[in-house]
């Protein structure tokens, strides 16, 4: 049983890190239809960001919370500029073209910023400081949950409970729901459709970069291509969730996370990635909108 | 095809020929001829150049000496550019210009196609980098000797430490699906399991780039492992250690030369502490090495290239075994390699009954304060 539990956390942990990412993926599409695959590198971006600011930071002796809340604040802002430049420059002036050209851009903008980031910094691997501090009370379980693990699931709900209040009760949320359900009609009754995509751009870069401060900070490492694994993954989970859904996102991330712990720990972690497509499969052929998707009939 | 084999029939027919026309006498003449092949031209003739380079300096400073038994020390360069089809026409040709013993051929494949000829004509062969571990193991060739290390001697010194230092009974073997780390833990599950003494109680693959171990690691806990034999690179192998610390785990972590790298260090800190792993050994120190790099660097103006060490090291043994044995007869020749001690840059060395340079090849190191150590 205490197998199980070890098991069952360290599933959690990692659908909680794939759901930090697809929750983008998920906004993005949502609201225009497209997958964005440079979101990945927009993550890896974060990190990149937190680990310098961070370095800096540390270097000048700021404590360890201080230094958390400016690099994830640093992270948040750098990425989105990044994530708001993307969609000005790659998807913008192509909104009006047939669905394959964006997804071919967006493929493009991908490869160009894992490059950018490998020319500009570095390809090796860098050592990512554990900014999240050990907890004291979390000693007993610790063999169980970490601390960084514990950090990672209440951030990734409190921003899923975030997400969804703000895209249901807000202005901007209901402005979002407006364009995702129809733009052309969203522009007859005065909203600023661009704003709003730049707007949901912006969010999810910023989510993340707060993922990928959270993600590097527990695994300890980061390098240029770390972003199109983790978006692999992520894309996945979004799309066994129901792509475009946010509650979606996260159950997939998570049914995604426990599959591959449950495969690894019962099975054999060779055949981890084979257990997680299979049932990638096996969903969609049951239900081919993803568990909460919508079922849609005229797109595609 | 067709034309190709007639090539090479061709050419063994004249080959042959030739060697009916040489008189014995000229096998047996007033010079030791000491044959090199290897690639010296082509896409890997950087691996066989520095060869050629080594000889020719190991034979200059004998010669200066007077030579072997009163008798100079003659070189014939042959070109095998690393194809076994070719090799087996510069093993023919070496044979009929009367070679004495040889140094090489370079690669694994040219050097088995190689080896049938030079041991139906009673010719010791030693290569400084063919690593394929049959070409010793098998016993097919009691002809052959080499100075470098087989592939599956890092997973063979990984094992013993494992089971007679650390004294592990329980051993998991992980791997990163890759063919260096899965070559390397299937060699060292073989080995676990001829030993007897410990049992594999996992032997799984991860799969690289993966956002975290923790499932993984979770099921060594579980196994009972007293030690984790990893074969794969250090950006795995930092997170999985530590993600083996962050769940308070002891279990003695041991990987290969892919994480004994300064960048393994780095990445995982202080978790890194205690970490063995297996690298080539530290010739640095050795005053052979360091007298005949400064022999290349003297008579190339460079530093040597690769396996130039293994390659002098081999010249040596030969020219050693040659002397000790007083003449180029194979079977002599093979016994003064097997009992006479000599000193190279590689250490020193001699060869074990099935053609292995005895204490050649890895050594373990580990982690200690931010640098690797080796454990003596």
């Amino acid at each position: 049983m205490d197998y199980f539990i070890e098991l069952f956390f360290g599933g959690l942990t990692r659908g909680s890190i794939y759901a930090l990412i697809a929750l983008g993926y998920t906004m993005v599409y949502g609201i225009i239809g497209l997958i964005n695959f440079a979101h990945g590198e927009i993550y890896m971006i974060g990190a990149f960001t937190a680990f310098i600011v961070a370095t800096v930071l540390s270097i000048y002796g700021f404590p360890a919370l201080a230094i958390i809340i400016i690099a994830g604040l640093a992270a948040a802002v750098w990425s989105s500029s990044y994530g708001y430049t993307v969609e000005k420059v790659a998807y913008r002036p192509l909104r009006k073209a047939p669905r394959l050209a964006p997804l071919i851009s967006a493929i493009g903008m991908s490869i160009f910023l894992q490059n950018y980031v490998l020319l500009a910094q570095t390809s090796d691997f860098l050592p990512f400081p554990a900014l999240i501090p050990e907890f004291a009370f979390m000693e007993p379980v610790a063999h169980i949950v970490g601390s960084s693990d514990l950090v990672i699931l209440v951030t990734t709900a409190v921003v899923m409970i975030g997400l969804t209040f703000l895209i249901k009760f807000t202005k901007i949320g209901k402005a979002m729901r407006a364009t995702a359900q129809d733009k052309t009609m969203a522009v007859l009754v005065g909203i600023n459709v661009d704003r709003v995509i730049s707007a949901t751009f912006i969010i999810g870069s910023a989510l993340a970069a707060i993922g990928g401060l959270l993600i590097a900070s527990h695994i300890g490492q980061i390098n240029f291509y770390i972003g199109f694994i983790a978006g692999i993954k992520a894309f996945t989970a979004a799309v066994l969730g129901g792509i475009g859904s946010i509650p979606g996102a996260v159950l997939g991330s998570l049914v995604l996370g426990l599959t591959e712990s449950f495969a690894t720990g019962y099975v054999s972690s060779d055949y981890e990635d084979v257990f997680a497509f299979s049932l990638l499969v096996l969903i969609l052929i049951f239900k081919p909108s993803g568990l909460l998707g919508k079922a849609e009939t005229k797109k595609v | 095809m067709k034309s190709a084999l007639k090539k090479k029939l061709f050419v063994t027919a004249v080959a042959l020929s030739f060697a009916m026309a040489v008189p014995a006498a000229g096998i047996a003449g007033d010079t030791i001829k000491l044959g090199v092949a290897g690639a010296q031209s082509g896409d890997l003739a950087s691996y066989g150049l520095p060869t050629v380079k080594a000889a020719e300096l190991v034979v200059a400073e004998y010669n200066a000496k007077g030579g072997i038994n009163g008798k100079k020390v003659e070189l014939l360069i042959e070109d095998d550019v690393c194809k076994p089809e070719v090799a087996t026409n510069t093993a023919t040709k070496l044979v009929t210009d009367g070679v004495d013993v040889v140094l090489g051929h370079i690669c694994s494949g040219a050097t088995k196609a190689a080896l049938p000829i030079y041991k139906e004509a009673g010719v010791v062969v030693m290569s400084p980098s063919a690593t394929n571990p049959g070409l010793t193991q098998s016993g097919d060739y009691p002809n052959f000797f080499r100075t470098i290390a087989s592939d599956d001697a890092q997973a063979k010194t990984e094992v013993d430490f494992a089971i007679n230092v650390i004294g592990a009974k329980k051993i998991a073997v992980i791997h990163d699906k890759g063919d260096y780390g899965k070559g390397l833990a299937e060699f060292a599950k073989t080995f676990i399991e001829k030993s007897g003494k410990a049992e594999v109680v996992l032997f799984e693959g991860v799969t690289p780039g993966a956002v975290d171990y923790t499932a993984i690691v979770q099921k060594i806990k579980r196994k009972g492992a007293d030690a984790v034999i990893f074969g794969g690179y250090h950006p795995e192998a930092s997170k999985i250690i530590s993600m083996m610390k962050k769940k308070r785990m002891t279990t003695t972590f041991i990987s290969d030369d892919g994480v004994k790298d300064d960048t393994f260090i780095k990445v995982a800190g202080k978790n890194a502490e205690g970490v063995y792993a297996s690298g080539p050994q530290d010739n640095s120190t050795n005053p052979v090495s360091v007298a005949a790099i400064a022999a290349h660097k003297k008579a190339y103006n460079s530093d040597p290239g690769a396996f130039y060490e293994n390659a002098y090291s081999a010249a040596l043994a030969l020219l050693n075994a040659i002397e000790k044995a007083g003449s180029t007869d194979m079977a002599a020749v093979v016994k003064a390699l097997q009992t006479e001690k000599v000193e190279t840059p590689v250490g020193n060395i001699n060869f074990d009954a099935k053609g292995d340079a005895v204490g050649v090849g890895f050594a373990m190191y580990k982690v200690e304060n931010g640098k690797y150590v080796e454990v003596k």
